[in-house]
């Protein structure tokens, strides 16, 4: 395992009433993908909202490359180099593909200031992007505003990707194309933390897993581990590989 | 570079834009043409509708993007615009000799003058009116409809105590004075002037939402503001602007429909306050288009039905928000936020 970029450490967060993180301990090396996995309800999405500054952390740290984020504002976090493509993707549906990737592109003003050869190589990733550039985002299916959401994510150098749920209400073709995309991107050596409950999908990218339950973080290693552990994916997911093959 | 997202490309479903709103405007001046039946009367009522809206709209602008951006209902949007009126009374009242000057520029210029003052008048004190009363209740619309309805009592009252309690006079600079003749019609040519002026910030304003990145941001941030922050981008910031950019228009739309009535009263900004939230709820909260729409429907309505049963005109535009609701709860254009 590579140096740890992200860590969580005894990370506490409250919701109104709900005290939904019960002290998350969580690394994500340089360069990898972890994968956070868990039932509904576990606590992934908030663990992903509460490195983003969306929720505010009741207790323990978020560090990120040293630096402690977790009283940061949400875009001073986004500023730091993290992206996030949340559950529901986050697409302005009144805006179109060509102006939502305006807005990811911090310092771009119009299509023309997005450096060119990273917006071929997220073409070349997302081809439906380029076809349907000046369309509203609204009109794309949700494939498509999944692929929105991550080229949207990846149209500037970020260290560091937040994926909520990716493989979410997609048809399993679309499902195959994003996994290729996600090993590409794997190939940049981008650090990405993955929330999955597709455990199929997730085995096919992850090398570090993480699986949540209760809000917190109850087991942690490979994703090879897991992967090739059947019983141990029964334990804590509850599942076996082979009823996801 | 691989393609490896090449099969997910599908066509895309083909949706017309929704005109069905825009046809409302048409629509409501050809019913009223036959009920009317002089048609230079039409003509003359269509302007006054047309240019009543536009001021509307002018000063609705601001106060659904304000909503749009930030969930805030500003019950305190009418003091801006009593403001503004008031600072073009003192503006015009130092300018009298420019005003009653037969020479057009010299009339423009005067009139200019007043708005540029009473906007940016308007704009300043609409910048500490956010940090002094909104800010404090971000996120609480109870206390927002109540503390900004206290914030327009306050301010009403203020303004009482500098320029008085009395109706003071806004008379029309010589050359915007009289009508012109468009047939048998006569236009009075402050409307026209007025039409002229709405439909100019309409244009700037759709052009800066759709072709500046502030505007893209301020069109995203009403959609979904959690994810515009998620992208780096600091929403407080961009409300305050849009809040201060909102209060000068208010300050602007003060002094046309000071202007229009030639005369100014400290209530002027709580009687409008009413029109600007049918005008706006109409409209579909947050929508720039919507709230435009809305603004030519109620200032034709309230023309037409002034001229045709003016008992019906006091309670005509609440009516046409019934009707609208009825038809589309959300208003004309809805805003799709998340």
């Amino acid at each position: 395992m590579s140096e740890p970029l992200l860590q969580l450490q005894g990370v506490h967060t409250h919701i109104g009433a709900y005290h939904i993180l019960q002290g998350v301990d969580l690394t994500v090396p340089k360069g990898e993908l972890t994968v956070l996995l868990g039932r509904n309800g576990a606590g992934k999405t908030t663990t992903l909202r509460t490195i983003m500054g969306l929720w505010q952390v009741s207790a323990g740290s978020v560090t990120f490359e040293g630096e402690n984020i977790g009283l940061l504002a949400t875009p001073d976090i986004a500023q730091r180099g993290i992206a996030y493509v949340p559950e529901n993707m986050g697409i302005f549906s009144d805006l179109t593909v060509a102006e939502n990737m305006i807005l990811a592109a911090r310092n771009a003003k119009r299509a023309e200031d997005i450096d060119p050869k990273r917006l071929e190589w997220v073409f070349g990733l997302f081809p439906a992007m380029k076809r349907f550039w000046q369309h509203p985002a609204g009109l794309l299916s949700g494939g498509q505003k999944q692929m929105l959401a991550v080229a949207r994510a990846i149209v500037e150098p970020r260290k560091l990707l937040l994926i909520d749920e990716p493989s979410k209400g997609l048809a399993p073709a679309i499902i195959q194309n994003m996994i290729t995309a996600f090993q590409e991107l794997k190939r940049t050596d981008t650090t990405i933390l993955l929330v999955e409950q597709n455990f199929n999908f997730a085995r096919q990218l992850g090398d570090q897993v993480a699986v949540m339950d209760g809000g917190q973080i109850v087991h942690s290693g490979a994703m090879a581990d897991l992967a090739g552990d059947e019983g141990l994916q029964q334990r804590l997911l509850g599942l076996s590989l082979a009823s996801h093959q | 570079m691989n393609s490896p997202a090449t099969t997910a490309i599908e066509p895309l479903p083909t949706v017309k834009p929704d005109r069905l709103p825009l046809m409302l405007l048409p629509v409501l001046a050809l019913v009223a043409l036959p009920l009317i039946g002089s048609a230079s009367t039409w003509v003359t009522l269509t302007f006054a509708g047309l240019a009543m809206g536009m001021i509307i709209f002018i000063i609705a602008s601001g106060l659904t993007l304000v909503f749009g951006l930030m969930d805030v209902l500003n019950f305190g949007h009418g003091v801006f615009i009593t403001l503004g009126a008031f600072m073009a009374t003192s503006v015009l009242g130092l300018m009298t000799g420019w005003t009653t000057s037969t020479s057009l520029l010299l009339n423009l210029v005067a009139v200019l003058a007043a708005m540029l003052v009473a906007m940016s008048v308007a704009g300043g004190v609409g910048s500490v009116f956010e940090r002094v009363i909104i800010r404090p209740v971000y996120g609480q619309p109870l206390k927002q409809i109540l503390i900004t309805m206290g914030g327009m009592i306050v301010g009403e009252e203020l303004i009482k105590v500098v320029w008085g309690p009395e109706a003071r006079p806004l008379l029309l600079p010589t050359a915007f004075q009289g009508s012109i003749l468009m047939g048998d019609a006569a236009v009075e040519k402050y409307r026209l002037i007025s039409v002229v002026l709405g439909l100019i910030v309409f244009a700037i304003m759709t052009w800066v939402l759709t072709h500046t990145k502030v505007g893209l941001l301020i069109r995203a941030g009403v959609h979904d503001r959690e994810m515009v922050e998620s992208l780096g981008y600091r929403i407080r910031r961009l409300f305050i602007g849009v809040f201060v950019v909102g209060s000068a228009l208010a300050g602007l739309g003060g002094v046309m429909w000071g202007l229009y009535q030639q005369s100014v009263t400290p209530q002027l900004g709580s009687q409008v306050n009413v029109l600007l939230f049918i005008v706006i709820i109409i409209g579909g909260m947050g929508s720039v288009t919507g709230c435009f729409i809305g603004a030519m429907l109620v200032g034709l309505l309230a023309n037409y039905t002034g001229f045709l049963v003016p008992k019906v005109a006091l309670f005509s535009n609440i009516l046409l928000m019934v009707i609208v609701l009825l038809w589309r709860p959300e208003g004309l254009y809805p805003v799709g936020k998340k």
